[in-house]
């Protein structure tokens, strides 16, 4: 009895210690990732619910945070149809659209083109990529600056043309308010493409060789076959480059900062710049935010049905 | 005898046609590339002329007397604001901001996707969800909160600098972006490992539990061993993320000493004041692009290939 009693003594402490070593080591890996999720949850969604409710204020200088209503939004909204003179959110919302679809479509085709051009057994890839791809690795802000250089009237691809003898040549579109959002759209480009092609060429080379050669076999020529075939086949590479995309059209902020300064009277505002400058400079708190929250509708719009599809595509 | 004949006129016409293709292919590919070389090319050798010779020269032409001068007055002379320093402590300050940065990130980063993938538990996939989304958002949306709470965190820096004698960083600019950093970009991060970890064989982890092996002995034995190609990925993108930064380096650091060098190279262009010195614009302009380029010029082909290989998915 005696015997059993001790056992039963000696027992029970350490079994309610490994309890609890085992439960902490249970709760480990939640304890590991709950300071980076308490971090999201307050510096994003948290942040994003703040941003929502400044925009409801009338915060100028400084946040207030009585409640006035809508009138940050009645603001945008009125200025969404100002043409006459345009407003600058009409221009930075007309801009972000002539932008975003160009950059987007352009940066697609251009990336695609690159990927089957280099697919065709080239010798000097090796060389080839990285020259495409380097771009990306500038900041905007360098870009931006050397792109300013390369199309001012007086000192870039004009000037030397006209040394050239092409005197006739005229190129000031960063210095036209109508066309300088196009000289954002060239230099964002000229960065974000060489990217895309990386993602088609790797999509590209992940088709298997079989239905290739099936299909030369059965005499489809290069286009059809591209057409047909290898196109369709690379529709999540293009989901993926059009999410990447959509989204550095989005933020692009610091391009249209170094390239233009804004360009003439804020002709090459993106609504990043509006929200920035009317936050920051013009003291108009509440308009500001309430862009960044339209802002923000935007890519939610575009992001949680793509986000949502891929959490929900490969359930474990 | 016709039957015959069609597939070897084909085939000769075919050597033709194949000919011109490859001519045009090349051309096509070799014109892109002048394309994309050409504004790097344009900028590296403006930074070797004199203004003399980049007013009255040729924008493509090599420089005639090339000279390093613009290079060091960028370095150690030139204006940025009202400090004429150069931007070498800009560069620096960039520096004390990235690596801790990057460090930081890239490792909550590494045991989030540890615990995402072999540690599951209900609710994951949502938590995972809502980091994820975290990448996405149009930091605009979070610009002035942040702004807001960085300086009420600032004043209570000062408080505590005097009443104490420090302020623990608090307040600190460089101190601040880190944070900044960190906050948005362990989305990303996570991102990257977990799809990486996820291809990780989950019955190595289940023996090493067996055998007794702890969390974290797992995750150091065994994991980090085998995460080289996600580590140079996600150092890659961070490093050149953070270093490129404007936004919240302009809106956080936007004056005074701890400004990073995206800013001071903005300042340094955008300065109104006296002639223009293009050469040492485009001097300064290489300085703050060359880190970022040599990463992708060394290790660039490891990116491409564990980009594409996990993080992002096709």
């Amino acid at each position: 009895m005696s015997t059993v009693a001790t056992t039963q003594i000696k027992l029970t402490p350490e079994r309610s210690r490994t309890s609890v070593r085992s439960r902490l080591q249970d709760a480990l890996p939640k304890i590991v990732l709950a300071p980076s999720f308490a971090i999201t949850i307050v510096f994003v969604y948290g942040f994003i619910l703040w941003t929502i409710y400044l925009s409801f204020t009338n915060s100028k200088t400084f946040p207030s945070y009585v409640i006035t209503g809508s009138r940050a939004y009645q603001r945008l909204w009125g200025w969404t149809f100002d043409t006459d003179p345009p407003s600058s959110w009409y221009t930075s919302i007309t801009n972000m659209g002539i932008f975003g679809f160009l950059y987007i479509l352009i940066c697609l085709a251009l990336g695609l083109f690159l990927a089957i051009l280099l697919d065709q057994k080239i010798r000097g890839e090796g060389v080839l990529r990285p020259i495409y791809l380097y771009p990306m690795a500038l900041s905007f802000i360098v870009t931006g600056v050397a792109w300013k250089w390369f199309l001012d009237p007086g000192l870039g691809l004009e000037q030397t043309l006209h040394q050239w003898g092409w005197t006739s040549f005229h190129f000031d579109w960063i210095k036209n308010k109508d066309f300088v959002i196009y000289t954002v759209v060239i230099a964002g480009v000229w960065q974000a493409s060489g990217f895309i092609m990386a993602m088609f060429l790797a999509g590209l080379r992940g088709i298997d060789g079989e239905i290739m050669k099936a299909a030369q076999i059965d005499g489809a020529t290069t286009f059809q076959l591209y057409r047909r075939i290898v196109i369709p086949l690379l529709r999540p590479i293009f989901l993926s480059a059009f999410i990447v995309l959509a989204h550095l059209a989005i933020k692009s902020y610091d391009l249209v900062v170094a390239l233009t300064s804004g360009g003439p009277g804020g002709s090459a505002w993106l609504p990043s710049n509006f929200m920035y400058e009317y936050t920051f400079k013009r003291n108009e708190m509440a308009v500001g935010s309430a862009s960044a929250v339209i802002m923000l509708m935007t890519i939610v719009a575009i992001i949680v049905p793509y986000l949502y599809s891929e959490l929900r595509e490969k359930p474990r | 005898m016709s039957t015959v004949a069609t597939p070897a006129r084909q085939a000769s016409g075919g050597i033709n046609t194949k000919l011109v293709n490859r001519i045009v292919i090349y051309g096509l590919l070799a014109l892109f590339a002048l394309f994309y070389l050409m504004p790097l090319f344009v900028m590296l050798v403006t930074s070797f002329k004199t203004m003399d010779e980049i007013q009255n020269g040729n924008m493509l032409a090599l420089p005639k007397a090339p000279t390093f001068d613009p290079w060091l007055k960028a370095w150690g002379e030139t204006c940025v604001g009202l400090t004429c320093a150069g931007i070498k402590g800009y560069f620096w300050n960039s520096i004390k901001m990235v690596v801790p940065a990057v460090l930081i990130s890239t490792m909550l980063g590494a045991l989030n996707g540890y615990v995402l993938t072999k540690w599951r538990f209900r609710g994951a996939t949502l938590v995972f969800g809502l980091m994820l989304f975290a990448c996405f958002i149009p930091f605009q949306s979070v610009l002035l909160p942040m702004a807001t709470i960085l300086g009420s965190v600032g004043r209570f820096g000062v408080t505590l600098q005097n009443s104490v004698g420090t302020s623990f960083g608090l307040g600190n600019s460089t101190v601040n972006l880190v944070f900044v950093h960190v906050v948005y970009g362990i989305g990303f991060t996570t991102l990257f490992f977990r799809n990486y970890y996820e291809a990780f064989p989950t019955e190595l982890i289940k023996a090493a539990q067996v055998d007794g092996a702890s969390f974290f002995q797992i995750f150091r034995r065994i994991m980090l061993p085998n995460s080289m190609p996600i580590f140079v990925v996600t150092v890659i993108y961070q490093f050149t993320n953070i270093w490129n930064d404007f936004l919240f380096a302009s809106a956080y650091a936007g004056t005074g000493d701890a400004m990073p060098m995206t800013v001071a190279l903005n300042n340094v262009v955008n300065t109104s004041t006296g002639v223009v010195e293009y050469n040492v614009n485009m001097a300064a302009a290489m300085i703050a692009a060359l880190p970022t380029l040599i990463v992708y010029v060394v290790a660039g082909r490891y990116f491409v290939r564990g980009l594409m290989a996990g993080a992002v998915k096709g």
